[in-house]
């Protein structure tokens, strides 16, 4: 496996970043209040993680995230594979799909807190609509894009229904199915946040509007990497496993 | 006859065009032959094996197998791709298991079953590896096991050396000649290959294009085993064969050499 992410590229990326950010708090003339430096962020990080309140909140967030991400991706993997084989029954489905797709799912959100209140029904909700239409379509084109000898060989050799879908379709179909599903982890996650912020009292996205309500700029910024790190960790590990998937289907060496 | 071709035909429709692609094809084959379809590009042999391994139906005759209509593919006829079409998914042994999965076998029984067949074809050392670590030649001896491995009656083989280098492709014609007579299986090889024809076949059909045809039948009457490319009686065939291609209107007649 190829490491996109050096330690070496990692260390002068933040290195860089650090300092950019440094130079902007030294030459602007915001204020502590409004524009931290990055050392006021770390100490307020500090604080979260030394009174545990952090890691609480990350906790409620994974929880959403984990029950939101997976469910919508099982369900979007199952019924694509369905629709990608009965092309005839999809044809009826795509127009309202295509309909729905383009919709944020943040825009569902008053009527998702009206009927389910606010708690982690409305971040597990949102992150849902976020990752299924993309691992849905997907998951239909890899069906259509199969190569047809694959189906052939299944044929004369008695395959049938529904074996070949996890003999045949599935496997065939995983290189497309899994790129997708790791584009929509990121997109997922970018929809965590936003549910959070305006359907729960806890989780990362919470903790975003109760810095702003203390205003607490510090606090703020430190949530705000937080998040982006979580995200790049959670994009991280998702390569792995599909990179592990495809090594042990004899796919490419990713 | 085992194999009864009757009058098949087979006309493509693309939007208002319509190709005749397969006209008044007439061919019986026996149990245990070996017969290859030889013919230029676009004569229609992979429409007609794919009509025979029930693939792609003709449009009109009948093709019969045992005395039976074919209307479907069936694990008694297996076809072997050019491209192998093996699962890059699934390793060695799991390739050749999968004609297996459908009948009622033990998980021993699949497995060592299998192993034979890897082994026939000279791959014991392979059964753990993914097909992409195999060159071409390998792939093919694993569609081979896999194949055999279902013990069909009849092998179908749509050009399956098409994609190796000469000296691979002499190794695979010995050993698929051995192969089909030690299992008595009926094969029916599509090639554009004269000397692969002649090498492999009891029977040459020889086809002509514009509409697909039968051009001819020729008999190649050399010893099944050692045949020698070199030989007189083989290049004499050759000649013949390549005398078909090189005359016009020629009548249809079965050539006895
Ligand atoms: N699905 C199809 N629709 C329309 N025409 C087709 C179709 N399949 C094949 N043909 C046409 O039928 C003719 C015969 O094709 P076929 O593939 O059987 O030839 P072939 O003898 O196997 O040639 P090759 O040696 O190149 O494989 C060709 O002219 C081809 O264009
Ligand atoms: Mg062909």
């Amino acid at each position: 496996m190829k490491k996109l992410l050096s330690l070496k590229n990692i260390i002068v990326s933040f290195a860089i970043f650090i300092l950019i950010w440094q130079v902007l708090y030294m030459t602007s003339d915001f204020g502590d209040a409004l524009f931290p430096s990055p050392l006021k962020a770390w100490q307020a990080l500090v604080e979260m993680v030394e009174n545990g309140y952090i890691f609480i909140n990350i906790g409620t967030s994974m929880y959403r995230f984990a029950a939101g991400y997976i469910s919508s991706v099982i369900t979007a993997v199952l019924l694509g594979l369905v629709l990608g084989w009965f092309k005839g029954i999809f044809k009826y489905i795509n127009p309202v799909v295509q309909l729905l797709r383009p919709i944020s799912p943040m825009a569902w959100m008053p009527f998702i807190v009206l009927w389910f209140g606010i708690g982690d029904v409305p971040a597990i909700v949102i992150i849902f609509i976020a990752a299924f239409f993309p691992v849905l379509l997907s998951t239909v084109s890899a069906v259509g894009n199969i190569d047809p000898i694959y189906l052939k060989v299944a044929k004369n050799f008695g395959i049938k229904k529904p074996e070949i879908f996890w003999k045949i379709v599935f496997p065939a179909a995983f290189p497309q199915i899994a790129n997708s599903i790791h584009l929509a982890l990121g997109t997922a996650w970018v929809f965590l946040v936003a549910g959070e912020m305006v359907g729960s009292q806890s989780g990362l996205g919470y903790l975003i509007i109760d810095a702003r309500n203390n205003l607490r700029a510090d606090t703020l910024l430190a949530a705000i990497i937080v998040i982006g790190l979580i995200g790049l960790i959670l994009d991280s590990l998702l390569k792995l496993i599909e990179g592990y998937v495809m090594r042990l289907w004899g796919g490419a060496d990713k | 006859m085992y194999i009864e071709i009757t009058n098949a035909g087979k006309t493509f429709k693309d939007g208002g065009e319509e190709l005749r692609v397969l006209d008044n094809i007439n061919l019986s084959i026996d149990k245990g032959e070996f017969i290859c379809l030889l013919g230029p590009s676009g004569c229609g042999k992979s429409t007609l094996l794919n009509a025979m391994a029930g693939f792609d139906m003709i449009t009109e005759g009948s093709i019969k197998i045992d005395g039976k209509e074919v209307k479907e593919p069936s694990v008694k006829n297996v076809t072997i791709f050019q491209n192998y079409g093996l699962l890059p998914w699934r390793t060695v042994q799991k390739n050749v298991e999968l004609g297996l999965e459908p009948k009622k076998l033990s998980k021993e029984e699949r497995a060592k079953t299998a192993e034979k067949y890897i082994e026939l074809v000279g791959l014991s050392g392979f059964k753990n590896a993914h097909p992409r670590r195999l060159s071409g030649g390998m792939q093919q001896r694993v569609a081979i096991a896999r194949a055999l491995a279902v013990d069909p009656d009849i092998i179908f083989m749509d050009e399956p050396f098409g994609a190796l280098d000469a000296i691979t492709r002499m190794k695979l014609q010995d050993d698929i000649l051995a192969i089909s007579k030690k299992e008595n299986k009926t094969v029916i090889f599509v090639t554009h290959d004269i000397e692969e024809a002649i090498f492999l076949a009891d029977r040459i059909v020889v086809m002509a294009a514009h509409p697909g045809r039968i051009k001819s039948i020729v008999d190649v009457h050399l010893p099944r085993y050692q045949r020698e490319r070199t030989s007189d009686d083989f290049l004499l065939i050759r000649d013949k064969v390549f005398e078909i291609f090189n005359m016009k209107h020629i009548p249809d007649i079965e050539f006895v050499i």
